[in-house]
């Protein structure tokens, strides 16, 4: 093993430099171009309308904090509320009266008015809000 | 040359040796044979990405970026600027045509097998300009923020996401968030118009000094030739005349569609589907079932999309290793299969 001569030293000392430099350089610019999260609480419960609002056989989306949601009234004149994106590639599914399930126009995926997938390319099933009707009014409620 | 011009290149040559340089350039001779109409194809690109720029900046005079001035300053440039049509539809169509025109030379470079040694970095150059053309139509469809783009961008983006460990990292630096927002039109916007030309620029300009340096690749053992300047140069402009006023023609009878604006809690509307260029690649996600075994479906059509691509970027590699005797018929299969299932693939997304 050859000695560790000044010229090792200094070139170890150079090249540890100019790695800080780039390191010191791209780290701040990686982080800024991440940006911050903003956290926006989820509601626990959110009116989404009078039941007079709701056709039979009509959909809504709104809203549920940070995401969106789908409130179905369906052919027999249920309730039902559905995370509203598409669990295959982020697109907003709609409901269709005709058939009456959730479909996503993207790539065609189909779920039941439960959420659960049951074709095309969706691999998991959209997530189940529990709906209260009081009072004339539609609230939406978080699943427990 | 007259007196002036004469005396004008002798003071930059006493002081750049520009004449060197100019003999350089006169020095690449163009094959005649019955392939050669394919030579045009680069050049044709070449002037729609100059094409590109010219009207891409005449827009940026009026258009703004933001989730709540894009939609509504393309539409003031559609209906109330002079021309304003007429620019934006020129971009529209151009940089369709010239995507077209970046396969047409792709494939014709391949099935004439002008990837080949001393070419590899010539057809790794170009392969990544086509990503790059692919990057730019993505990136500017979204910017007038109307419903197809905004889902468009929904679904690419996610893909994105879909990347193992980096997936949601990459996800939120392409968004500038977690969800498609003004942050991401901000984030596209700079891409559009100022990283990516950038990009572009270095790749074409590497691409063009490979050329140069290499010469043209035979197709076949004809020893025609003619001298590239000015004989094939002046037909080179001559056919740019003749797109410039195929995509005039096209902007004028055909103006590009606005459509509704972008709206963040609406479904995404019944027949959506991507721009042509990406119709194959969606038709392929489609045609995926939620789970293959237990790997998400999705995910494992992006890793074969991506093997596919690598594929591609690296035949002048994969094509050095097989034996002599199999070589023309490997190429043929790639090429004219690959050709095959793309078209298959674009026509059955396109009416499915």
């Amino acid at each position: 093993m050859r000695d560790f001569t000044r010229k090792d030293f200094l070139n170890l000392f150079l090249g540890g430099g100019a790695l800080g430099l780039v390191a010191s350089t791209v780290y701040p610019v990686l982080r800024y171009l991440l940006p911050p999260e903003q956290v926006e609480a989820e509601p626990d419960a959110l009116k989404v309308g009078a039941v007079k609002d709701f056709a039979v056989g009509t959909s809504k989306i709104v809203k549920f904090g940070p995401k969106p949601i789908i409130v179905i009234r369906d052919v027999k004149g249920n309730f039902h509320a559905l995370t509203a994106t598409c669990t295959h590639l982020d697109c907003i599914v709609q409901y269709s009266k005709d058939a009456d399930l959730v479909w996503c126009a993207c790539h065609g995926g189909k779920y039941d008015l439960s959420g659960k997938n049951i074709s095309g390319p969706p691999p998991r099933p959209l997530t189940q809000l529990d709906v209260r009707v009081a009072g004339g009014d539609v609230t939406v409620v978080k699943t427990a | 040359m007259n007196e002036l011009g004469t005396a004008l290149l002798d003071w930059l040559d006493e002081r750049l040796d520009i004449r060197r340089g100019i003999e350089w350039a006169t020095h690449k001779q163009v094959p005649i044979h019955r392939w050669s109409v394919f030579y045009y194809a680069g050049g044709v690109c070449l002037f729609l990405f100059l094409l590109q720029l010219a009207s891409g900046i005449l827009l940026l005079m009026y258009y703004r970026v933001g989730a709540d001035s894009s939609y509504e300053s393309v539409r003031y440039i559609s209906s109330k600027v002079a021309f304003g049509w007429l620019i934006r539809s020129i971009h529209s169509w151009g940089a369709n045509i010239m995507i077209f025109c970046v396969f047409v030379h792709m494939f014709s470079v391949f099935l004439m097998k002008a990837f080949r040694k001393p070419r590899e970095l010539t057809w790794v150059t170009g392969c990544v300009l086509l990503g790059l053309c692919m990057a730019f139509g993505f990136s500017g469809y979204l910017l007038p923020w109307n419903e197809l783009a905004y889902f468009a961008t929904n679904v690419g983006t996610d893909i994105i996401g879909q990347v193992p460990v980096a997936g949601h990292w990459l996800l939120k630096l392409v968004r500038g968030g977690n969800d498609v927002t003004g942050a991401t039109l901000s984030r596209f916007f700079g891409l559009h118009v100022a990283i990516l030309p950038a990009l572009l620029s270095l790749t074409i300009g590497a691409h063009l000094t490979f050329v140069q340096v290499q010469g043209m690749a035979h197709a076949d053992e004809s020893p025609k030739t003619m001298p590239f300047f000015p004989n094939f140069f002046l037909r080179d402009v001559m056919l740019w005349l003749v797109v410039l006023n195929a995509v005039a023609v096209l902007a004028v009878f055909f103006p590009w569609e606005l459509g509704k604006k972008a709206e963040a809690l609406a479904s995404a509307p019944a027949g959506i589907k991507p721009e042509w260029y990406f119709l194959s690649q969606y038709q392929f996600l489609k045609l995926l079932p939620g789970k293959v075994l237990f790997i998400p479906g999705e995910l494992l059509g992006i890793i074969a999309l991506n093997a596919a691509g690598l594929f591609w970027l690296l035949t002048p590699f994969w094509d050095a290793v097989v034996p002599q005797e199999k070589k023309e018929a490997a190429v043929r299969l790639v090429g004219w299969g690959g050709l095959a299932a793309l078209l298959a693939m674009t026509i059955w997304g396109r009416f499915s």
